[in-house]
């Protein structure tokens, strides 16, 4: 080609020309200025407006934040500090309540000798996370886990953890990172232990306790694989029933017995003294981890084509969906009581845990079903004509693709789930927002503070909600891929 | 009318055995009221390709679908391989993994590669390795010709290569009985010709095939039997030839002539 070329064509560029700069009003912040702030009259008008509604807000706060002040004992002091240097009259935030208070709001009334316990629990809620969350990208993993460890075990440190302990967790930690790197799915048994090993930490007391629960579903699967060759339907009910009948008649015992063998005790923490974050992120992350799975089940059984299943569905999610959530935390806290057989303790946190997991298992189920309807019909008839039976067409086809549909409202229930939790205030429980903040008030030192715990605690919610929201926008993208 | 069909085809392994494939005997099916099939006897013989034709709404669709209960029938019987279908959802589980469906939409599914789509039944049906699975999948690929894709999701493929890559998907669960539910109806003209070729081949092979089509030339070229259908029942039925050239009842001329006219 190039042979012929050179001899019918007399020039031919083997340098382009360099690009020649776009004019400055067609480029950069210029152009974008003009195409969304003033592109026109009433475009300018509606800009200066808003500029004008941020400026007079701003300038009525900025005062205030301004005049923030650090170090202070009480809030007299701060109010003083502030006359003094801005002279009389002038505002000022008093975030010295934070600085002293904190604590409480993170731990709530916890042992402060033991705070590294929440603390390390915190941190390998993590290590249980990364293999569930980024199951696909050992970067990102690989980042969150040698950060989550640093920070722990500075944190342990810090609040003085045991040796012994800061060992285990190393070891847990940096073995997680190790791990993750080559096989990613071992960490699911950490997932899995992890609920058990949690409660023991925060609560403490004796380890045979989870222990014991954990022998449950192990005694379950040995009767399962006995039973399997008998008959499945079998099977899986004595699967289900023997944990069940563990728990209630033999756990309770077997673990005071294994005890007074061999004591595997630490200091035990009641529920009372649970509060602001510490009570959040337990009652949050509990409701979570255990509502998604039901509302699943929930969505599906109101799907289903068996009346008794799809009764008792709808009847369970209009319920719960009908009823504001205090009402069941009262039911909770109170009522529960009454039904239960005397002499049974039910604990608190995890009554309000149960009622929480219900309240947004409900919602979670709506948003579920709302995804499992918009597939196409299709994809049901080729899983059929594939010879998959129902549950693994729903695992295999159907789930991962409604799922994937109802990702933002599942995070939305989510993420309103987390902020309900601070309505357990109602039940006489300590949460970040108007139990501690009272708690703090209480104090005289601290008396009239109002705006400055407030903004603190929603701005540390609003963190967290917001690192949800933008988690659920990575997997969007991640899961994108039908490119339609 | 056969203009898709160029090619010579090599008939010698295309052999009806005297083996039943499938058996239905007075069958009958109502959506609501609506009387959907009516009195349906037909015997499919093993090796057999049967073109399933008729206007839209004559139930030639609802029939094929009933082979692998994707429809219920309400009273009469079908014996698919041996296995009567009823109620028992083991037995329906049975045929339809020995019973292979391509449909007008190809159902796809969007969230798995090409090859994962291939392996999926038979890894967790078949409990074949995933290993031995891959092979088997990647070897119906070859057939069909797109072996280059499968590593891509269906939606970044043309409707063609999915509704090979879906003929693919049946062939790898190794079925007895092919149905085609109008694979070609959702197609742009240039594209029918690909999935054609491959349903051919497959004939070649001795699969035993029923197709809902209104490919006629399809029919000509390869069918053992064309039945003709209108109002749920089967009007006719005959080997093409004289299908096509003597048809019998006044519906199937008037249908031949509207669908062969132009």
């Amino acid at each position: 080609m190039s042979e012929t070329h050179a001899q019918t064509v007399p020039f031919v560029r083997d340098t382009m020309l360099p690009p020649a700069d776009p004019p400055v009003r067609e480029a950069g912040a210029v152009r974008w200025l003009r195409e969304n702030l003033f592109s026109g009259p009433l475009n300018t008008i509606l800009t200066l407006l808003g500029g004008l509604i941020v400026w007079f807000l701003v300038s009525h706060f900025w005062d205030w934040f301004a005049h923030s002040v650090w170090n202070a004992n009480s809030l007299a002091e701060c109010r003083q500090i502030i006359a003094e240097t801005w002279g009389e009259g002038a505002r000022g935030a008093c975030w010295a309540v934070i600085r002293e208070r904190w604590n409480q709001y993170v731990y709530g009334f916890y042992p402060v000798e033991l705070y590294w316990r929440p603390t390390m629990t915190f941190g390998l809620l993590f290590v249980a996370l990364a293999p569930v969350l980024f199951s696909e990208s050992v970067w990102i993993r690989r980042v969150v886990l040698v950060i989550t460890t640093v920070l722990t075990l500075w944190l342990m440190v810090a609040l003085g953890a045991p040796a012994a302990w800061l060992v285990f967790a190393a070891v847990v930690l940096v073995g997680a990172i190790l791990i993750s790197e080559r096989h990613p799915a071992w960490l699911l048994v950490f997932s899995i232990l992890y609920p058990l090993l949690g409660v023991w930490l925060l609560w403490g007391g004796s380890a045979w306790g989870p222990i014991m629960v954990l022998v449950g579903p192990v005694l379950g699967w040995i009767a399962w694989r006995l039973l399997g060759r008998v008959s499945s339907l079998i099977a899986t009910i004595v699967a289900l029933i023997v944990p069940l009948v563990w728990w209630i008649v033999f756990a309770g015992d077997a673990a005071r017995d294994a005890e007074s063998l061999v004591s595997l005790a630490i200091p035990a923490v009641d529920s009372d003294r649970f509060g602001g974050f510490l009570l959040s992120i337990t009652i949050g992350v509990a409701g979570i981890a255990m509502s998604l799975p039901l509302g699943i089940v929930l969505a599906l059984a109101r799907r289903s084509d068996m009346f008794l299943v799809k009764t008792l569905a709808v009847i369970f999610i209009e319920f719960i969906r009908g009823v504001p959530l205090i009402a069941l935390l009262f039911v909770a806290s109170l009522l529960l009581n009454y039904f239960l057989p005397p002499g049974t303790t039910f604990d608190i946190i995890l009554r309000v845990i149960i009622m929480v997991t219900l309240f947004s298992a409900a919602y979670m189920a709506e948003v579920i079903r709302g995804g499992l309807a918009a597939l196409p019909r299709g994809q049901y008839e080729a899983a059929d004509a594939l010879g998959l039976d129902y549950w693994k067409a729903q695992r295999l086809i159907v789930l991962p693709q409604a799922l994937k549909i109802s990702i933002p409202g599942i995070v939305s229930t989510f993420i309103g789930m987390f902020k309900d939790t601070t309505l357990v205030t109602f039940v006489g429980l300590y949460d970040p927002l108007k139990s501690m903040s009272d708690a703090v008030r209480a104090s005289t030192s601290w008396k009239g503070i109002y705006w400055e715990p407030y903004i603190f605690v929603g701005f540390i919610f609003f963190l967290i909600c917001f690192c949800m929201s933008r988690y659920s926008m990575y997997l969007e993208r991640r899961l994108h891929r039908d490119h339609r | 009318m056969s203009e898709d069909i160029t090619r010579k085809i090599d008939r010698s392994h295309m052999q009806v055995s005297d083996e039943v494939a499938i058996d239905i005997r007075n069958m009958n099916k109502w959506y609501g009221n609506f009387h959907v099939l009516r009195d349906i006897d037909l015997t499919v013989h093993r090796g057999e390709r049967i073109v399933i034709a008729g206007p839209s709404g004559s139930g030639k669709s609802t029939l094929i679908r009933c082979i692998n209960r994707l429809e219920e029938h309400q009273s009469g019987h079908i014996v698919v391989d041996g296995i009567e279908l009823t109620n028992d959802i083991k037995n329906i589980d049975k045929v339809r993994s020995e019973v292979g469906m391509v449909f007008q939409h190809f159902n796809l599914f969007p969230h798995l590669t090409v090859l994962e789509n291939c392996t999926l039944a038979p890894i967790w049906v078949r409990k074949v390795p995933r290993k031995q699975a891959e092979a088997t999948a990647m070897k119906f690929l070859e057939k069909v010709k797109i072996p280059e894709q499968a590593g891509k999701y269906p939606g970044q493929l043309s409707g063609g290569q999915q509704q090979r890559v879906a003929i693919a998907r049946s062939l790898c669960m190794q079925p007895k009985i092919m149905l085609f539910d109008e694979p070609t109806s959702a197609l742009d003209p240039e594209m029918i010709k690909e999935v054609l070729d491959t349903m051919i081949e497959l004939a070649e092979e001795g699969m035993t095939m029923l197709c809902v089509t209104h490919e006629m030339g399809f029919a000509q070229a390869v069918a053992n039997r064309v039945i003709f259908m209108d109002q749920g029942q089967i009007v006719e039925q005959n080997e093409p030839r004289e299908f096509f050239n003597n048809p019998k009842s006044e519906r199937t001329k008037l249908f031949l002539s509207q669908i062969l006219g132009h």
